[in-house]
C-alpha cells in the first residue's frame, strides 16, 4: 500500500468532471478540439500541484477566518505565473485558450482541492493528488475534445480522416453540453457495473 | 442604438451561459428549483453589474497608468472577494429582507467565473459586437453590457429551472438520471439560442 | 493546528501572504518580459514577411490616424506597406495584417487574431478559396466586398458575417495605404 492511490483517485473516483462535477467552464467551452482540451488540462493541472503544494505549507500559519482569501491569493499568483510563462514561450496557446486561463482562478476544482484536501495534509501528499485530480480533469477534457473534433470536424488532434465538414453543431455551444451529458451516462454506467 | 445592441448580443446572441460558458457550476448546482434559481440570478446580476465597475475603474486609473496589466487577474479577483464580503455585510445591515433573499448565494458568487470573466471582457482593447467598429469600452457601455450579460445569465437560468422542475418528476432511464439528462436538456436549449445568431 | 483568528493575526498573515505573492509575480513578470516581447516581435516580423513581397533591411513602423481609428503600419523599402486592421467578425474583433504593394495592389493577407465559430468564420484562417481571392487584387479594378453585397469576393460558406468583416478589413487598409502615399506626395 503505497501512496499511489492519491493518484489514482482522482482518475476515476473522485473524477473533477464526471463525479464530482466542478470545473464545468472550461471543460465545456475549450473542448473544441482534443489539443484544446488536453492543453487546458495540463493549464489547470500546473496550477492545481503547485498551488496544493504551496497551500499544505502554509495551512497551520494561516488563520481559520482569512483562509479562503490567502488560498485565493496564492492560486491566483501561480495563474499569474502561469499566463507570464505562456505568453513568453507558447503564445499561440496562450491565445487559443484567452480568457479561460486566467478563468482558472476561479475553477472551483483548484479551490476545492485546497479546501478539502490540502490544507490537511503534508506537501508530498498534496502534491500527488494534485497530480491524480490534474491528469483526470486532462483526461476528460481530453476525452470530450476527441469526441467533439471526430463529430465536429472529422479529425482527431488535427489529423482529419473523414473529408468534408463535420456536424457543426458539436463544435458550437450545444454540442459541448450534449456530448458531456451523453459521456456522463457512459461513465454512470460504467460506475454501476463494477 | 449601440446600447441597444449591446443589450439584445449580451442577452440573446452572445448569451453567458449558453455561448460562452461562463458560470456553468451554479447554474447546474441551484436550477433545481425555481425560487432559487431567481434569488440566485439576483445577486448574481447585483454583483457582475457592481464589479464589473469597480474593476473598469481600478484597471483604468491604476494598472494602465503604472503599466501593471499584468496584475489584472490577481486584482480583479481579490477586489471581486473583498466586494462581495461587503455586499454581505452592507445587505445585512439596510436590508435584512433582501439579504434574505440572495444572502446565501453571496459566498457562493465569488468563484462564480462569470464575474470575473464579465470584468477582464470588458476591460480588452478590442471588444467587438454586432458589427460595430471594435473600441475599447467607456464606463457606461461598460456598465450596460455587464448588466445585460447578467439578464442573459437569469434568463437562462430561471428557463432552465422552469424545465428542470418538470424533468424532475419524469421517469428517466437511471445512467441519465440527475446532471446527465439536465446536461442534455441545455444542450437542446443552447441549440435554440443558436436560433439568435445572425440577428445583431 | 491553524493558528488564532485574532485581528493581529489575521492582519499579519494576510500582509505577508501578499507581499510574498506580490514577489513571486513582479519576479516571473522581469524574467518573462524579454521572452514576451521578442515572441510579439517574431509573430509581428513573420507576419509582415508573409504579405509583403520580398524586401531587404527592417520595416519602418508607424501610426497613422484615417476616419478616426489609428492604425499600425510598417513600411518596407519598395516593397509597399504592410498593416494592421482590425474588424469586427462574429464573434468578436478580427485582426488583420494586410500587405499591400508599392502599386497598390494587396499581396497577402495573414489572420493576427480572430474570435470566430470554429468549423464556421475560423474558416478564414484556412479556407484556401477564400484567402486567395486577395492575392493580387487590384482595388482600383475590383470592389472589396461580398458577392452578396455587390462586390467581386466570394464568401465563405455559412459565414457572410466574418467574410464581410474581413473584406472590410482589407478594404480599411487599402483606405490607410491610399493616405500614406498622399502623406509621402506632398
Amino acid at each position: 500500500m503505497s501512496k499511489w492511490h492519491f493518484v489514482t483517485d482522482g482518475f476515476v473516483k473522485n473524477n473533477p468532471t464526471f463525479v464530482l462535477v466542478l470545473g464545468m467552464c472550461p471543460t465545456l467551452a475549450t473542448t473544441t478540439s482534443a489539443m484544446n482540451g488536453l492543453e487546458m488540462g495540463l493549464a489547470t493541472m500546473f496550477v492545481l500541484i503547485l498551488s496544493n503544494i504551496v497551500i499544505s505549507l502554509i495551512a497551520p500559519m494561516v488563520p481559520d477566518k482569512v483562509r479562503i482569501p490567502v488560498y485565493i491569493t496564492v492560486i491566483a499568483t501561480f495563474v499569474t505565473v502561469l499566463q507570464l510563462l505562456m505568453q513568453a514561450f507558447t503564445p499561440a496557446v496562450y491565445e487559443t485558450l484567452g480568457l479561460f486561463i486566467p478563468l482558472i482562478v476561479v475553477n472551483c476544482i483548484v479551490l476545492g482541492r485546497a479546501e478539502g484536501f490540502a490544507n490537511k495534509h503534508n506537501a508530498g501528499e498534496s502534491a500527488l493528488d494534485g497530480l491524480g485530480v490534474g491528469l483526470g480533469f486532462t483526461a476528460s477534457l481530453t476525452v470530450i475534445g476527441i469526441v467533439r473534433e471526430i463529430l465536429g470536424s472529422g479529425a482527431v488532434f488535427g489529423w482529419k480522416f473523414i473529408s468534408g465538414d463535420g456536424i457543426l453543431a458539436f463544435v458550437m455551444a450545444p454540442g459541448a453540453f450534449l456530448v458531456l451529458g451523453f459521456l456522463m451516462v457512459l461513465f454512470n454506467k460504467y460506475l454501476a457495473k463494477k | 442604438m449601440e446600447y441597444f445592441l449591446i443589450i439584445v448580443s449580451a442577452i440573446f446572441v452572445n448569451n453567458i451561459l449558453l455561448a460562452q460558458f461562463l458560470g456553468i457550476c451554479p447554474f447546474l448546482g441551484v436550477s433545481n428549483k425555481l425560487s432559487t434559481a431567481t434569488g440566485m440570478s439576483g445577486a448574481v446580476c447585483f454583483v457582475i453589474t457592481l464589479a464589473t465597475v469597480v474593476t473598469y475603474l481600478l484597471n483604468q486609473y491604476l494598472l494602465v497608468p503604472f503599466g501593471l496589466e499584468f496584475l489584472q487577474t490577481i486584482s480583479f479577483i481579490l477586489v471581486i472577494a473583498a466586494l462581495v464580503q461587503m455586499v454581505e455585510i452592507v445587505l445585512k445591515k439596510i436590508s435584512p429582507s433582501l439579504y434574505q433573499a440572495l444572502g446565501i448565494f453571496l459566498p457562493l458568487i465569488t468563484t462564480n467565473c462569470a464575474v470575473l470573466g464579465v470584468a477582464i471582457t470588458v476591460v480588452t482593447k478590442d471588444f467587438a459586437l454586432g458589427g460595430a467598429a471594435p473600441h475599447m469600452l467607456n464606463l457606461g457601455q461598460a456598465t450596460v453590457y455587464a448588466f445585460a450579460t447578467s439578464l442573459g445569465y437569469g434568463l437562462a437560468m430561471c428557463l432552465f429551472a422552469g424545465l428542470r422542475e418538470h424533468l424532475a418528476g419524469n421517469d428517466v432511464p437511471k445512467a441519465f438520471k440527475g446532471l446527465p439528462i439536465a446536461l442534455i436538456t441545455v444542450g437542446i436549449m443552447a441549440m435554440a439560442f443558436l436560433g439568435f445568431s445572425g440577428i445583431v | 493546528m491553524a493558528a488564532e483568528s485574532t485581528l493581529k493575526n489575521m492582519a499579519l498573515c494576510l500582509t505577508a501572504v501578499c507581499l510574498i505573492c506580490s514577489a513571486v509575480v513582479g519576479v516571473a513578470y522581469a524574467v518573462t518580459k524579454e521572452p514576451i516581447d521578442e515572441a510579439a516581435q517574431a509573430k509581428t516580423t513573420a507576419s509582415i514577411a508573409a504579405v509583403l513581397p520580398e524586401f531587404t533591411g527592417t520595416p519602418e513602423q508607424g501610426s497613422i490616424n484615417v476616419n478616426g481609428t489609428d492604425y499600425t503600419y510598417y513600411k518596407a523599402d519598395g516593397a509597399g506597406c504592410a498593416i494592421i486592421s482590425t474588424t469586427s467578425g462574429f464573434g468578436g474583433a478580427l485582426t488583420l495584417m494586410v500587405g499591400i504593394d508599392g502599386e497598390g495592389k494587396v499581396h497577402n493577407t495573414t489572420v493576427l487574431s480572430h474570435s470566430e465559430t470554429p468549423g464556421l468564420g475560423a474558416k478564414c484562417t484556412t479556407d484556401e478559396h477564400f484567402i486567395s481571392q486577395f492575392r493580387g487584387f487590384d482595388p482600383a479594378v475590383k470592389s472589396l466586398t461580398v458577392k452578396k453585397d455587390g462586390g467581386d469576393l466570394d464568401a465563405i460558406t455559412a459565414s457572410t458575417i466574418t467574410s464581410r468583416a474581413y473584406a472590410l478589413a482589407v478594404s480599411n487598409a487599402v483606405a490607410v495605404f491610399n493616405q500614406l502615399k498622399e502623406q509621402d506626395n506632398e
